[in-house]
C-alpha cells in the first residue's frame, strides 16, 4: 500500500489528515501508534475508499483508490472495525461471515466452503449458528476478523483489535494474527500488543506520521513516545520482552 | 393497541390490510430514493430504536406508566416514509414473532399505528411549523401537538374501522368517545416525549432531524427557556375540555347531544335511517340514539384522517425533487 | 404492555413442527387464523374443532401447556372488553343470573373471546416452533419485499443492544436518585431517548461503513433460502384445512 502526502478535512471543517505519508509492503505487519484524534482511524477508512482524500493518492498495488476501482479495492483491503457491533449485522454468525463473498458473487457450496474456511481460521467455526449478539466479547472479534478474512484479502487494517478483551481473549487474538500470513496494519494502543506482533511501527500526531522505524527502536525512545502522548505501560521493558519469547496460551 | 383477532370483521381486516399493505409499498419506494443505499441499516436501527422506545415506560401519575407509540416521532425524525416504515416493521415483527396482536389484525394495525400516525402526525407537524415560529422552540411545539393529535386520528381511525367491521353491539359512538377520549389523554404523553427527544436531538445533531431540513443551526440556536409547565398544563386543559365533549358520545343515552342535534334541526327525527346502513356494520349503528349526527361525526373524522394522511404523502413524495446531498462525509460510493 | 413485547416466545426443541420450513408455518398460520375469523359465532362445536386441532398442533410441537396458557395472558385486555359488551351493548335484553344484559352482547363477547384466544394460540405456537431469522427468512420466501425482511433482520439485530443502552441509562439516572412519579418530571427520559436516537443513527452510519467495505452496493446478497418440499406443504396444511372445513359447514349449516 502506498500512501502519498494525504489531506482529509471533514465537512465540519476539523482538518483530520495534514499529509501522511505510508508505505507498506507486502508481508509487512505495521502498527500505526499515536493520541486519540490523531487521525488514525481516519485514514484506516481511506484505505479502502469509504472516505476520499482531498489530496494526495493511495494505491493498493497497482490500483489506485478511486471510485472506478472500489470493488476491487474493497476485495483486496479487509477493515476491521474498532466496534465488532458495527461490523457484524447479520442474523447469525455464518451469514454474517457469508456477506462478503456472497457480495463478491460466490454461491451455493462454493459460498459455504469459504465460511468455513474463514471461520477455522479464526476458531470459531463452533459458533456458526448463534447470533452475534450472544457471543461474548473475544469470540465477537474473532468472528469481526473472519467477515474480513472471508473476502481472502491481501491488505488486513485493523483498527484496536484487542481492546477491551480479557487476557484469553487477548491472547487467542494475538495467535490467530501472528498465524495469517497476509500484510497487516494494525492500529493499537496496546504497545506490548504492537511489540509481540509488528517489527515495524509508524507513530501518527496531528493527522501526520511523526515516526517510522523498528517498534522495539521506538518503544526504548522513551522521549519519542512522550512528545506524541504515548507511554509504556507500568513495569514493561521493551528490551526484556523479546519477540520470541511469546507465553503459552491459557486454556 | 395492539388488536387481536376477531375485533372487526373479515371485509374490514382486508380492506384495511390492502390499503396499508399498498402504502408501504410507496414507502418503501420514497425510503429507497431518501437513503439510497444506507436504507437498509439506518431504517432497521431507527426500527430498533422505536421498538426499545416503545418498551420502556415514562411516568404519568402517582407512579403509573405509559407508553411511546412513536408514529409522529419517526415521521419528524426520518421523514414520513422512513417513518411509517420503521413503525410497519415494528408491528409485523411484534405480530409475527412475540405473538403481540392478531395475524389477520396486521391490516388495521399497521394502518393504525404506524400509517396514520406518521403520515397524518407529519402533516399536522407541517401544518404547525407554517403557523409558529421558525425556530427551535416552534419546532418542538409544533412535535408535541402533532405526536398528541397523532394518537387520536389513530383512535378516531379504530373507531371508523369499528363503524364498518363491528363484531358486537356496541355502538359507533360509544367506541368513538372511549377511544378518542382515552386518547387524548394517551396523547398527552405522547406529545411531552416526542416533544423533549426531538428538541434533544436538535440540540446536538439538528441535521438528523428531517422536520427542520429548512432550518439552518444558526435559527435553531434561539432557544428561549421552554416553560414545561405552562405546556403541560395548557395541554392537558385543552385536551380534559376535548375529552369531556367527545365522551358525551361514550354515554349510550346520549340526550345532552341529542338535544342539540334537535334543537340545531340536525336530526331527521321522522324518517329511517337515509343513510343506508348496509355499509355499515349492523353493530355500530344498531341502537345509536342518533345515527344522522354519528355517522356524520365519522364523516367529519374520516375527512379528517383522510386529508391529514393523504397530504402526508404528498408531502412525502413532493420532498424527492428538492433533495440535497446529506451526506456527512465524503463517501465514495 | 410494554416490557413484554420483548420476550423472545421461542422454545428450543427438536419436534416435526420446529423442523418444519417457516414458510410453510407462516401461511398456515395465516390460513388457520383467516379461517377461525369468518367462523360464524354460532358455530360453537366449530371453535372446538379448531381448539383441538391447536392442542393437537401444541402436542405435537412439545410444547408445555402452561407455557402456552401464560403467554395467552396478552389477549387479557380485550378478554375484559368482551367482557364488558354485554352490559353496554345495545339490542334485545336477556336476564342472565338476575342481571340484564344484551343478547346480541353475548354472542358479540364471545366472538372476540373465541377467535382472540384461538388468534393468539396461532400467534403463539408460530413464535415458540420459529426462531425469528428463520420467520424472517419464511417471510422471504412468501414474496415479502427483501429490503423490508433486511430491514426486521437489522432491527431484531441491533434492539438488544440499544434496549439495553436505554436500560443503562435509566440505571445511571436512577442511581443519581432520580425516581419520577409524574409526567412533568420525564424530561430527563425524554432527552435520553433523544440522545439514543443520535447515537443508534450514527451507529447505523458506520454500519453502513462496515458494509460498504465488504462489498456492498446496495442490495443484500441473497443467502442460504430453503425451499419447501411438497411434502412439508401437505403436513403444514392439515391445520388450516381442518380449521377451513369446519368454517365452510358452519358457514352452509346456517344457510
Amino acid at each position: 500500500m502506498d500512501i502519498r502526502d494525504v489531506h482529509f478535512t471533514y465537512p465540519d471543517g476539523r482538518k483530520a489528515l495534514r499529509g501522511v505519508d505510508l508505505r507498506i509492503e507486502h508481508g509487512q505487519r505495521v502498527a500505526l501508534l499515536g493520541p486519540n484524534g490523531a487521525g488514525k482511524t481516519t485514514l484506516a477508512l481511506h484505505c479502502n475508499g469509504i472516505y476520499e482524500a482531498d489530496a494526495g493518492s493511495i494505491h493498493i498495488g497497482a490500483l489506485p483508490v478511486t471510485d472506478a476501482n472500489l470493488p476491487e479495492i474493497r476485495r483486496c483491503v479487509g477493515l476491521v472495525f474498532q466496534d465488532p457491533d458495527d461490523q457484524l449485522f447479520m442474523p447469525t454468525v455464518r451469514d454474517d461471515v457469508a456477506f462478503g463473498p456472497a457480495n463478491l458473487g460466490l454461491r451455493g457450496e462454493e459460498l459455504d466452503v469459504r465460511v468455513a474456511e474463514a471461520l477455522d481460521a479464526v476458531g470459531a467455526a463452533d459458533v456458526a449458528g448463534r447470533a452475534p449478539h450472544h457471543l461474548s466479547g473475544g469470540e465477537q472479534r474473532r468472528v469481526a476478523l473472519a467477515t474480513v478474512l472471508a473476502m481472502r484479502p491481501d491488505l488486513l487494517v485493523l483498527d484496536e483489535p484487542t481492546s477491551g478483551l480479557d487476557p484469553a481473549g487477548h491472547r487467542e487474538l494475538v495467535d490467530v494474527l501472528r498465524g495469517l500470513s497476509i500484510t497487516q496494519l494494525v492500529i493499537t494502543h496496546d504497545l506490548p500488543f504492537a511489540l509481540e506482533l509488528c517489527e515495524r511501527a509508524v507513530i501518527m500526531n496531528d493527522g501526520r506520521a511523526t515516526a517510522d522505524g523498528a517498534t522495539a527502536d521506538l518503544l526504548a525512545d522513551q522521549g519519542l513516545l512522550h512528545a506524541n502522548r504515548l507511554e509504556l505501560p507500568f513495569g514493561f521493558d521493551p528490551a526484556v520482552a523479546r519477540r520470541d519469547n511469546r507465553p503459552t496460551s491459557p486454556r | 393497541m395492539h388488536a387481536p383477532d376477531g375485533f372487526l370483521n373479515a371485509g374490514t381486516a382486508v380492506a384495511t390490510g390492502a390499503v396499508s399493505a399498498g402504502t408501504i409499498a410507496v414507502a418503501l419506494r420514497r425510503t429507497r430514493e431518501q437513503l439510497r443505499d444506507k436504507q437498509v441499516p439506518l431504517a432497521g436501527i431507527s426500527a430498533a430504536f422505536i421498538f426499545a422506545a416503545q418498551m420502556f415506560n415514562f411516568p404519568v401519575a402517582a407512579g403509573t406508566t405509559g407508553h411511546l407509540l412513536g408514529g409522529a416521532l419517526a415521521a419528524i425524525l426520518l421523514g414520513p416514509a422512513t417513518g411509517a416504515l420503521v413503525v410497519t416493521v415494528v408491528v409485523v415483527v411484534q405480530a409475527l414473532a412475540f405473538a403481540d396482536g392478531g395475524l389477520t389484525a396486521l391490516g388495521y394495525n399497521v394502518l393504525n399505528m404506524a400509517v396514520i400516525t406518521s403520515f397524518g402526525g407529519y402533516a399536522i407537524f407541517l401544518l404547525l411549523r407554517r403557523l409558529l415560529p421558525s425556530n427551535a422552540t416552534g419546532v418542538i411545539l409544533a412535535t408535541g401537538v402533532a405526536a398528541g393529535l397523532s394518537v387520536v386520528l389513530s383512535s378516531m381511525a379504530f373507531s371508523i374501522e369499528w363503524l364498518f367491521g363491528a363484531t358486537a353491539p356496541v355502538p359507533f359512538d360509544t367506541v368513538f368517545g372511549a377511544m378518542v377520549g382515552v386518547h387524548l389523554l394517551i396523547g398527552i404523553g405522547e406529545a411531552i416525549i416526542s416533544a423533549l427527544a426531538v428538541g434533544a436531538v436538535l440540540v446536538a445533531r439538528p441535521d438528523l432531524v428531517y422536520g427542520v431540513k429548512d432550518l439552518d443551526r444558526a435559527t435553531l440556536a434561539e432557544r428561549p427557556a421552554m416553560g414545561m409547565r405552562g405546556f403541560l398544563i395548557g395541554g392537558v386543559l385543552v385536551a380534559l375540555l376535548f375529552a369531556v365533549v367527545v365522551s358525551q358520545f361514550a354515554a349510550p343515552d346520549p340526550d345532552g347531544l341529542e338535544r342539540v342535534a334537535t334543537d340545531t334541526g340536525f336530526i331527521d327525527s321522522a324518517q329511517d335511517h337515509a343513510f343506508g346502513s348496509s355499509v355499515f356494520a349492523d353493530y355500530a349503528t344498531a341502537g345509536v340514539a342518533n345515527e344522522t349526527l354519528s355517522l356524520a361525526i365519522a364523516g367529519t373524522a374520516g375527512v379528517v384522517i383522510t386529508l391529514a394522511v393523504g397530504s402526508g404523502l404528498f408531502f412525502a413524495l413532493r420532498d424527492r425533487r428538492r433533495e440535497p446531498d446529506r451526506d456527512h462525509h465524503h463517501a465514495a460510493v | 404492555m410494554g416490557a413484554g413485547h420483548a420476550h423472545a416466545l421461542y422454545v428450543h426443541e427438536h419436534s416435526p413442527v420446529h423442523r418444519l420450513a417457516p414458510q410453510v408455518k407462516l401461511a398456515a398460520a395465516f390460513g388457520f387464523v383467516l379461517a377461525v375469523a369468518v367462523t360464524p359465532r354460532e358455530a360453537m362445536w366449530a371453535f372446538a374443532i379448531d381448539a383441538t386441532a391447536l392442542a393437537v398442533v401444541v402436542r405435537l410441537a412439545r410444547l408445555p401447556v402452561a407455557f402456552v396458557l401464560a403467554r395467552l395472558a396478552v389477549v387479557l385486555p380485550f378478554i375484559t372488553f368482551a367482557f364488558l359488551i354485554p352490559f353496554v351493548g345495545s339490542g334485545e335484553r336477556v336476564d342472565v343470573l338476575g342481571v340484564s344484559v344484551s343478547q346480541a352482547g353475548l354472542w358479540g363477547a364471545w366472538n372476540v373471546l373465541a377467535k382472540a384466544t384461538l388468534g393468539a394460540t396461532v400467534s403463539i405456537l408460530l413464535a415458540a416452533t420459529t426462531e425469528i431469522p428463520s420467520i424472517l427468512r419464511g417471510m422471504a420466501q412468501l414474496r415479502v419485499p427483501e429490503t423490508f425482511t433486511a430491514i426486521a433482520a437489522f432491527m431484531i439485530r441491533y434492539l438488544e443492544l440499544i434496549a439495553g443502552d436505554l436500560r443503562r441509562m435509566r440505571t445511571a439516572m436512577t442511581a443519581r436518585g432520580y425516581d419520577p412519579r409524574w409526567l412533568w418530571q420525564a424530561r430527563p427520559i425524554a432527552t435520553s431517548a433523544g440522545a439514543l436516537f443520535i447515537r443508534s443513527y450514527e451507529r447505523g452510519e458506520r454500519v453502513h461503513a462496515a458494509m460498504l467495505s465488504r462489498g456492498y452496493t446496495g442490495t443484500m446478497p441473497a443467502l442460504d433460502r430453503r425451499v419447501a418440499t411438497k411434502r412439508e406443504w401437505l403436513i403444514a396444511a392439515i391445520a388450516p384445512g381442518v380449521a377451513t372445513g369446519t368454517a365452510i359447514t358452519a358457514f352452509l349449516a346456517l344457510m
